[in-house]
């Protein structure tokens, strides 16, 4: 058996007095997809974003494809790492956001060849091309000459997701990413997600939308206050909750 | 109640042929030719405006003080020309060192190291808090205060001897001392451009594996240079009046002091003060320009509203949609 994706042991994460994570441990395999589902709070973001290391975790360890985040471990002890190896680490995990966070003075094919040319050197050339079959795979070759507040909301977070997939990650975060969506529009979102999923992308989701984690999901995972409630396969999780709050929280999204 | 829809015909049979979108021939509604409504309020304030430019203007042909004639001998005096060209190659160095330094300033300021940022405050404190024409006056007093300059190791031995006198002509000491006093100003037009860009910019470059310079190069300073370029404008225009300020030091190659002196001459002051005033106007008026075009290069993405060729594109698409329907 390979090692996991991404192993997460004992997790915690303060913001000063306030603790977010108080001990969060699970991992994913390569090809899974993890659904991350629970009240707003209870540190699903959070979770997300220190995997990425935009919040760096303050105590247990968390491992990307084997390698330590945000920090190197040399004679016992844990050192922070400078922010070029962090840049490094990041580039090789995708991350998509609730307000899709789009570069508003690029074109649509600018926003996705952007990293690609600055970060792993690429020619303008290779990584237009690459850019448009990006576009194209998320249905939006038209669009190329967009400036993203020229597309509506879910032809943003497709262009979103090129943008993360011109990198060739190992790994994508999607954290909310039909949220800030009007309700016509998810779908589409949903399905660019899906067709992710059965190419065998390793994704992480943290999402609302419960139809999408019973199809699509290889494990459901239910967190609140900052600690995971349960886990299991969605079809269970969702038909048969153990916990009390997860129950009380299904009874209400569902 | 009823609903019409487009292109499928209230009457089976009258309507027109299946597949034929909303927009084709026939179908859609005249366009509207209204009759424009009428302003009577802006033809009376044309007329008081025009009438109270041309009294003006009468007033200043005919007022012997002006001395018109002596304005037109001056104003493409080679010694004025020469003297506008050195108040705009002032304001054009001291502007770019102000800018250079106002963005490290402001970098630093925002930085999370402490010790920039309180160099970057103390900085600002110290340029911003005194007036412009004393610190021409100390820049003036330089080469008296420091006679010399030594480079090498503090107490102990020196490489380099430099005559303070020798290395700053009054021309430099202007441009320095001009340049000093804006970088605390320009810093914090790029401060607050900076901290209007969306944190979630950021955030998304970092993600993408984007090094602090890449993200501030690529992604947050163009953004920011919409917020940055109508103050720095400013900024540009009131320099190129700040220049007139250097015979503090004193530099009195300037435009101001040239026509002033020139006045002696002339034994009349008001066709040269006209004739400074012009070439300042000019100048204004070419750098207005140049901000206009600035702006709209920095405004790329900003609206959602489309260019006349993206319009034009989605136009055509449309139409052809429409062809291949009636086909």
């Amino acid at each position: 058996m390979s090692q996991p994706m991404v192993r997460s042991e004992q997790v915690c994460k303060n913001f000063g007095a306030l603790r977010v994570l108080k001990g969060i441990s699970l991992s994913v395999e390569p090809g899974e997809v993890m659904c991350l589902v629970g009240p707003s709070g209870s540190g699903k973001s959070t979770f997300l974003r220190c995997i990425n290391h935009l919040e760096q975790v303050t105590a247990g360890r968390l491992w990307v494809d084997g390698e330590l985040v945000g920090y190197s471990e040399r004679g016992g002890k844990l050192h922070e790492m400078p922010a070029k190896d962090a840049a490094r680490q990041r580039r090789d995990i995708g991350m998509v956001f609730q307000k899709f966070n789009l570069f508003p003075h690029l074109t649509a094919l600018e926003n996705i060849s952007e990293a690609p040319i600055r970060v792993k050197k690429q020619k303008k050339a290779t990584a237009t091309t690459r850019a448009r079959e990006l576009l194209e795979q998320v249905g939006l070759s038209d669009k190329a000459k967009a400036y993203p507040a020229q597309l509506s909301g879910g032809q943003q977070q497709r262009v979103a997701i090129a943008r993360a997939l011109a990198m060739d990650p190992k790994l994508m975060l999607f954290d909310e990413p039909t949220s800030a969506l009007d309700p016509e529009l998810v779908g589409e979102v949903l399905d660019v997600m899906k067709q992710l999923a059965s190419g065998g992308m390793t994704m992480i989701v943290v999402t609302h939308e419960m139809g999408f984690a019973r199809e699509v999901a290889d494990e459901l995972v239910f967190m609140d206050g900052g600690v995971v409630v349960e886990s299991g396969k969605p079809r269970e999780l969702l038909a048969n909750p153990q916990h009390e709050r997860t129950k009380a929280f299904l009874s209400k999204v569902l | 109640m009823t609903v019409s829809h487009p292109g499928t015909g209230s009457e089976a049979g009258t309507g027109p042929e299946p597949g034929t979108g909303p927009g084709a021939a026939g179908n859609a509604p005249e366009l509207i030719q209204a009759v424009p409504l009428r302003r009577p309020g802006r033809w009376i304030a044309a007329a008081v405006v025009i009438l109270l430019l041309f009294l003006f203007l009468y007033g200043a042909a005919t007022n012997s003080a002006y001395d018109w004639s002596t304005y037109g001998h001056y104003l493409f005096d080679q010694r004025v020309s020469k003297a506008a060209m050195v108040s705009l190659s002032l304001t054009v160095l001291a502007m770019f060192g102000g800018i250079v330094l106002g963005v490290v300033l402001a970098v630093m300021r925002l930085s999370p190291n402490p010790i920039l940022r309180w160099v970057s405050f103390g900085w600002l404190w110290l340029f911003r808090g005194t007036p412009v024409y004393v610190q021409l006056v100390f820049w003036g007093l330089l080469a008296a205060i420091y006679k010399h300059i030594d480079l090498g190791i503090p107490f102990v031995h020196q490489f380099v001897h430099i005559n303070t006198a020798d290395l700053f002509t009054a021309y430099w000491l202007a441009v320095l001392g001009l340049a000093l006093n804006e970088s605390a100003y320009m810093a914090e037009i790029v401060r607050a451009g900076l901290t209007s860009v969306d944190e979630g910019q950021d955030e998304a470059a970092r993600a993408l594996g984007m090094s602090w310079g890449q993200t501030m190069r690529r992604i947050v300073l163009p953004q920011a240079m919409r917020v940055i370029i109508p103050p720095t404008g400013n900024e540009l225009i009131s320099m190129l009046k700040t220049t007139s300020l250097v015979t503090a030091i004193p530099l009195t190659t300037e435009l101001y002091s040239r026509t002033r002196d020139l006045s002696v001459e002339t034994f009349n002051p008001i066709p040269m003060l006209l004739v400074a005033s012009t070439w300042y106007l000019f100048f204004t008026s070419v750098l207005m320009v140049g901000q206009f075009y600035l702006e709209r290069y920095f405004a790329r993405g900003a609206s959602r509203k489309m260019s006349g060729r993206q319009l034009q594109a989605l136009a055509e698409a449309q139409s052809t949609g429409n062809q291949k329907g009636l086909v």
